[in-house]
């Protein structure tokens, strides 16, 4: 397997506050890599330097060998690299196909309207959405929002997806649905990063797990191998040095 | 055993359309320190607000010294005796600390005049009466925790609740506040509180409730939780 993301010292502040410091990891082809860690660890800041909303001020973004780092995010789209986001953000006067179409157009691919207008239907199709193509985003429950949020990013036909909490706010069986959905596109051929506080999920779903802690990677690693690591431990359940110092007060 | 002074049952809540809650229930006795620890955005606040009335739930009941209180707001609630010490301190950063003080009196006519549960606040968090004329945003995080608390003590409760009590503060300053905490609890207020640190939480209370993905994971005595292996499972997934 090759590196399809390579993502090499990343580094991005706001103010004072380091978000990101020197963050390199990579997403090999055809695999999921999940991205946990506390809240403010910096997860959703490492999605907006993949993509494009912000721009680092230092490193380097490596997409299929090309160098996109600081790319605007349209262009990072044309290379192929899709993502949703974690509040769902569709057009809600469009129809869940006028969305899709929407998502196709502006993807990898230069289609005509035809071709991304089967695209839009087959995205769709694939997050279950067939029977609801002409209803408008703004009526879907939703879980019928966090799937047009990936049925509109899948068809731009990406090689790359960034998934951010896709299964937030759904019930225990359309969690369960979606993960089908996700190993599906996996299946597919198409390259998963994935952000997800259903823990149980992420660590079912990925080959890889890199855990992030104020902006630095505290480890990674197989999800075993990283639900064992005394440091990630740590970082989840707190210190325990101040616990042991009170009991002995 | 003593009694529940609150019941939550099959508590439901979130936000727009987002379920962030899904069938919580749990209880705080009388007298007893019990704390609900869990990993980030597992509804722990949410929980915390919907039990104080600052969101109102979407199902389930919330029971408060034998009465359903599931769809009382805040203020009501804070009446009959539940403060809450919400997420981020919330305090009236341009009035100085005998003002914000002042205004944790406010909601609840208690027993005791507003002198003397000054004097009972100033006996707990002999700092505040020192500082009591400066302002609360010049304060560290630390003291500004600890005013946070004593504006909830304001109001007589017979149950505190406390977001978030350790996180950003220095260990030192834990310590102090979970010693205070300790002798509030000996003097007969029950508290219940969210906290991140579940060694610290289980260093410190009777009882906790570990909560995963808007649900109850466990519940126990922390002696018996701290042994279980579950408890990294609930945090990791794994």
């Amino acid at each position: 397997m090759s590196a399809l993301l390579e993502v090499s010292e990343l580094s991005k502040n706001f103010g004072g506050l380091q978000a990101v410091h020197a963050l390199s990891f990579a997403v090999e082809e055809g695999a999921i890599l999940g991205l946990i860690g506390p809240n403010g660890a910096g997860k959703s800041t490492v999605f907006n330097l993949v993509n494009g909303v912000f721009a680092p001020d230092a490193g380097r973004v490596l997409f299929g060998g090309q160098d996109i780092t600081g790319l605007r995010p349209h262009l990072v789209a044309r290379s192929g690299l899709a993502r949703t986001h974690q509040i769902v953000q569709p057009f809600a006067v469009m129809s869940v196909l006028e969305n899709c179409i929407v998502g196709a157009c502006f993807g990898g691919k230069n289609m005509p309207l035809e071709e991304a207008r089967e695209a839009a239907r087959q995205a769709a199709m694939r997050v279950g959405l067939e029977d609801r193509l002409d209803t408008p985003a703004s009526q879907l429950t939703i879980a019928g929002k966090k799937r047009l949020e990936l049925a509109r990013a899948l068809a731009a036909q990406p090689r790359l997806l960034l998934l951010d909490e896709v299964l937030a706010g759904l019930n225990p069986t359309e969690v369960e649905r979606m993960i089908q959905v996700i190993r599906a596109i996996r299946a597919s051929g198409v390259s998963i990063l994935m952000i997800e506080h259903l823990m149980q999920a992420i660590m079912s779903l990925s080959d890889r797990i890199v855990v992030l802690n104020s902006g630095q990677k505290l480890a990674e690693g197989l999800p075993a191998e990283v639900a064992n690591d005394p440091a990630v431990i740590e970082a989840y359940l707190g210190d325990p040095a101040l616990a042991a110092e009170l009991r002995a007060a | 055993m003593s009694e529940a002074i609150l019941r939550v049952d099959s508590l439901e809540a979130g936000y727009g359309e987002q379920q962030v809650l899904w069938g919580l229930s749990l209880g705080a006795e009388t007298g007893r320190l019990t704390t609900i620890v869990g990993a980030n955005g597992v509804g722990k606040t949410t929980a915390l607000r919907a039990v104080a009335g600052s969101i109102r739930p979407w199902g389930g009941r919330v029971v408060f010294k034998g009465e359903d209180v599931t769809r009382l707001p805040p203020h009501v609630k804070a009446a009959r005796g539940l403060a809450l010490v919400p997420e981020g301190r919330q305090l009236f950063s341009a009035m100085t600390v005998e003002e914000n003080l002042e205004m944790g009196a406010y909601a609840r006519h208690g027993t005791r005049s507003y002198a003397s549960r000054l004097d009972h606040v100033y006996a707990v968090f002999p700092r505040l009466r020192e500082r009591r004329r400066q302002p609360a945003g010049t304060f560290s995080g630390g003291e500004q925790q600890m005013l946070a608390i004593a504006r909830g003590l304001m109001s007589e409760p017979d149950l505190l609740v406390i977001d978030e009590l350790s996180l950003g503060l220095a260990p030192v300053i834990v310590h102090q506040i979970f010693s205070t905490l300790k002798k509030l609890k000996e003097e007969g207020l029950s508290i219940l509180l969210v906290e991140q640190n579940v060694h610290l939480a289980f260093a410190l209370s009777d009882y906790a409730y570990v909560v995963a993905e808007g649900r109850l994971f466990c519940e126990g005595a922390p002696s018996r939780l701290e042994a279980m292996p579950e408890i990294r499972q609930a945090y990791l997934g794994l």
